[in-house]
């Protein structure tokens, strides 16, 4: 194996630790789910997303190979720019949304949607 | 015939023809009748032509075919004069709708063709007019301004071009077959869903952009990696000319922002085809999401179609200044400072959905700051000017056309990022007059200015400038006429997309604005007659490789350059590196070697006008056939991909010769 194939597509044991990691943190939200643990459902997607994002990054560094030296930083350059591209695209759209939602009037439910509308249709 | 194109869907979808039937040809309709005769005579006139003179050959194996940056850069131009024309159309006959239309008059237009008519100006003057100049003009300069022989991926230039064409295409198809979207530019649900839009015209709209979409997010791919993987030995990043800075900084944002419109626009596609819930009104939907998503693309998209023209001002205030750029660095970094700002700011288009004061504070502000680096650019383009010896050479006219009217749209644009002051503005013609201030005044201009720029070095002849002044002065003036009303009309709260209203005091304002759009059509049909005129008369407007004295590399080539560009490799020593050349009386040696070039390959295009059938047969609902396409396009892209012929060595010889001979025009 070249120098560079050997650099782009990393060692045995670095794919054995991602694969270890990858898993792990797999089979831990399987397991929040499945067994009775007692946590409240929010806790428990709490701690699924979190590991989500643990998972996103284990995969980006054993198995994409990221870091700062590939390319002459340019592949950890535009992984950066578009994890800033998505924080902001996420974060603002939950934060855009949740205001909107929050600031709505509260919408009439099918039966009083109903009830008005025969209300108008009485009326003329 | 809303409603008789919603009974047909419902009634019968053919095994074979889908939901497409007779009754989809608009034959009842005298303008679009009158107007397929008028295009069907000129195409024929066209195809004639090109018989008489035998240039189906050539067009094949010299244009179609071709893997060049340049040339594909010129068809990008074509293609973009070609939809110019048609969006244009669109708008002469808006503004004379709403000439006529006044105090209970309905003008001539009904409702559900003027509703198209809005709706395909928008789309075709972004996506294929906007979109096909700017690639265009990255194309043809970005890679002679880097000293490359090509962009980094040849083949997928063409490929990107041919899938734009490919949804240029479906658009004008919706004239004659069916009709186009009734749902404004950016096709916001629920109007846009199955429940609202029923015929065939949304779905023209969803499949169109997909097609072309794909064109424009592998072309942003392949132009960031020429830049940074194809710089002649020895460029920095901070010796790049500003031109290609600016095509770097946006094709970053296309790749960036490009794939949420193609998700937005997906998910809008399930919600009608497969009647998923993203965007509906009921069953968890919302409709807000795809305001708030498409924006999210869009705001980036303006900067996308800006930036590059800002590039385009400053090569030219260098060149006809005769001095090197006021501030180079901070021209770079207002790009950059823009490129990342032009993310957090989508909410200022829809202050007025109901985030809240927070929400609307944050976004106000932050739109608001996105004018300082904007204004550092305004900045050094007139300190680049001051005390230089300027040149009023007709794209210095555009230039500093353009900037004083951008300058002014941009005001506009901070007085609507004010979200208590948008409360007013929202949706009404200042907001048009506000857009297209800055649309027309920067990117449109930017366009004439870089075409009159470039046009010697793509041609090896100067357009005539007594026709480009008068196309300069027709839309300048025209502009003005034609958009000032609309902030008058604006501030009275006249809103868009109205075709007909009572009170007749708004007529004049209309009426002036009509003329102003007439005034533009001269403007824009003087330099269409100047490109004729220039070509007939090509020998005495032959002007050399560097008619204009320029400073960047692009203008080191023969004009116009061979195929390969540059006949040996530049060692670059820094900024403005051919004023440098010039000045130690640089001249190209005698020895070269063989280069190495990509071959020309009809892929691109097979694949495209595969999509292109895909598309047509989804809109139709002609299952079979759209399987078929599809089946087709992966099958060929397999293909294609045993083809191990790919490139060939051009020998010394014929470089020789070539350098010899010099250009021909």
């Amino acid at each position: 194996m070249s120098e560079h194939s050997a650099h782009s597509h990393g060692t045995m044991s670095q794919l054995m630790i991602g694969f270890g990691l990858a898993a792990l943190l797999s089979i831990i939200p399987f397991y929040l789910v499945m067994a009775d643990t007692g946590l409240s459902s929010t806790a428990v997607i709490a701690v699924i997303m979190i590991l989500a994002a643990i998972q996103i990054i284990v995969h980006l560094v054993f198995f994409l190979h990221v870091n700062r030296e590939v390319e002459g930083g340019w592949t950890f350059a535009a992984t950066i720019f578009a994890v800033i591209v998505l924080v902001i695209v996420l974060a603002g759209s939950i934060w855009v949304m949740y205001n909107m939602n929050t600031n709505m009037m509260p919408m009439p439910s099918e039966e009083e949607m109903l009830e008005m509308m025969s209300l108008q249709n009485q009326q003329g | 015939m809303a409603t008789e194109v919603a009974q047909t869907t419902q009634e019968s979808i053919s095994p074979i023809f889908g939901r497409l039937s007779l009754e989809s040809i608009p034959y009842h309709e005298p303008i679009l009748i009158f107007t397929f005769l008028g295009v069907a005579v000129a195409g024929l006139i066209v195809l004639g032509l090109m018989t008489y003179y035998k240039a189906w050959k050539p067009l094949w194996t010299d244009w179609v075919t071709t893997i060049d940056h340049k040339k594909i850069g010129i068809m990008y131009m074509v293609l973009g004069f070609i939809m110019f024309v048609r969006g244009f159309a669109d708008a002469l006959m808006m503004r004379l709708q709403q000439a006529m239309a006044a105090g209970g008059a309905e003008g001539y237009l009904p409702a559900h063709h003027y509703d198209q008519v809005f709706t395909a100006h928008g789309v075709i003057m972004i996506f294929f007019v906007a979109m096909a100049f700017i690639t265009g003009i990255m194309n043809f300069v970005m890679p002679l301004q880097i000293g490359a022989r090509d962009v980094a991926f040849p083949f997928l230039n063409n490929f990107s071009f041919w899938m734009t064409v490919a949804g240029a295409l479906l658009v004008n198809l919706s004239l004659f077959i069916g009709e186009f979207a009734r749902v404004g530019w950016l096709a916001f649900p629920p109007l846009s869903g199955a429940a609202y839009s029923t015929g065939p015209g949304m779905d023209y709209y969803l499949w169109a952009l997909q097609i072309a979409g794909i064109g424009t997010t592998l072309s942003g791919v392949n132009m960031v990696a020429t830049i940074f993987k194809m710089r002649a030995p020895g460029m920095k990043l901070f010796d790049m000319p500003i031109f290609t800075w600016t095509a770097l900084c946006t094709n970053i944002l296309i790749v960036a922002a490009f794939p949420v419109l193609t998700a937005t626009l997906t998910m809008l596609t399930l919600d009608r085809y497969l009647g998923t819930h993203f965007f509906t009104n009921d069953l968890g939907g919302n409709p807000m999401m795809y305001v708030n998503l498409i924006w999210i693309w869009g705001h980036p998209e303006v900067y996308i179609l800006i930036l590059p023209l800002f590039g385009v001002f400053s090569e030219i205030v260098a060149t006809f200044s005769r001095k090197p750029l006021f501030g180079y660095k901070t021209m770079v970094w207002a790009t950059a400072c823009i490129m990342v700002l032009s993310f957090v700011v989508w909410l200022h288009h829809f202050f007025t959905m109901g985030s809240g004061a927070n929400v609307n504070t944050f976004f106000g502000i932050t739109t608001m700051i996105i004018a300082v680096p904007t204004g550092v650019k305004i900045f050094n383009w007139l300190f680049t000017m001051y005390k230089g010896r300027v040149h009023f050479e007709v794209p210095m006219l555009w230039v500093i056309g353009a900037i004083v009217t951008f300058t002014i749209g941009g005001m506009t644009g901070v007085m609507l990022a004010i979200p208590p002051v948008d409360f007013q503005f929202h949706n009404s013609l200042f907001l048009i007059a506000h857009f297209h201030n800055v649309i027309i005044g920067g990117v449109v201009w930017g366009v004439y200015a870089a075409v009159y720029y470039w046009w010697p070095k793509a041609f090896g002849f100067k357009l005539h400038d007594g026709l480009g002044k008068a196309s300069f002065w027709c839309w300048f003036v025209g502009f003005y006429l034609a958009f000032m009303p609309l902030y008058a009309l604006g501030l009275i709260g006249v809103t868009r997309r109205i075709n007909s209203y009572d009170d007749p005091a708004w007529q004049p304002y209309f009426v002036i604005a009509a003329i102003g759009a007439v005034m533009i059509l001269f403007g824009i049909l003087f330099t269409f007659a100047n490109f004729a005129y220039s070509i007939y008369k090509r020998k005495e407007l032959a002007c050399g490789s560097d008619p204009w004295d320029a400073r960047t590399l692009d203008w080191a080539t023969q004009s116009p350059p061979a195929k390969y560009n540059f006949p040996q490799d530049l060692h670059i020593r820094g900024r403005d590196e051919f004023w440098r050349m010039k000045q130690e009386g640089f001249k190209w040696s005698k020895n070269y070697s063989p280069i190495h070039m990509p071959h020309y390959t009809h892929a691109g295009f097979v694949l495209s006008a595969l999509a292109m059938i895909f598309g047509f047969a989804m809109i139709w609902y002609i299952w079979w056939l759209a399987v078929v396409a599809f089946v087709g396009v992966v099958s060929f892209t397999i293909y294609h991909t045993f083809n191990y012929n790919r490139d060939y060595y051009i020998p010394t010889e014929e470089i020789a010769e070539t350098e010899a001979k010099g250009a021909t025009v």
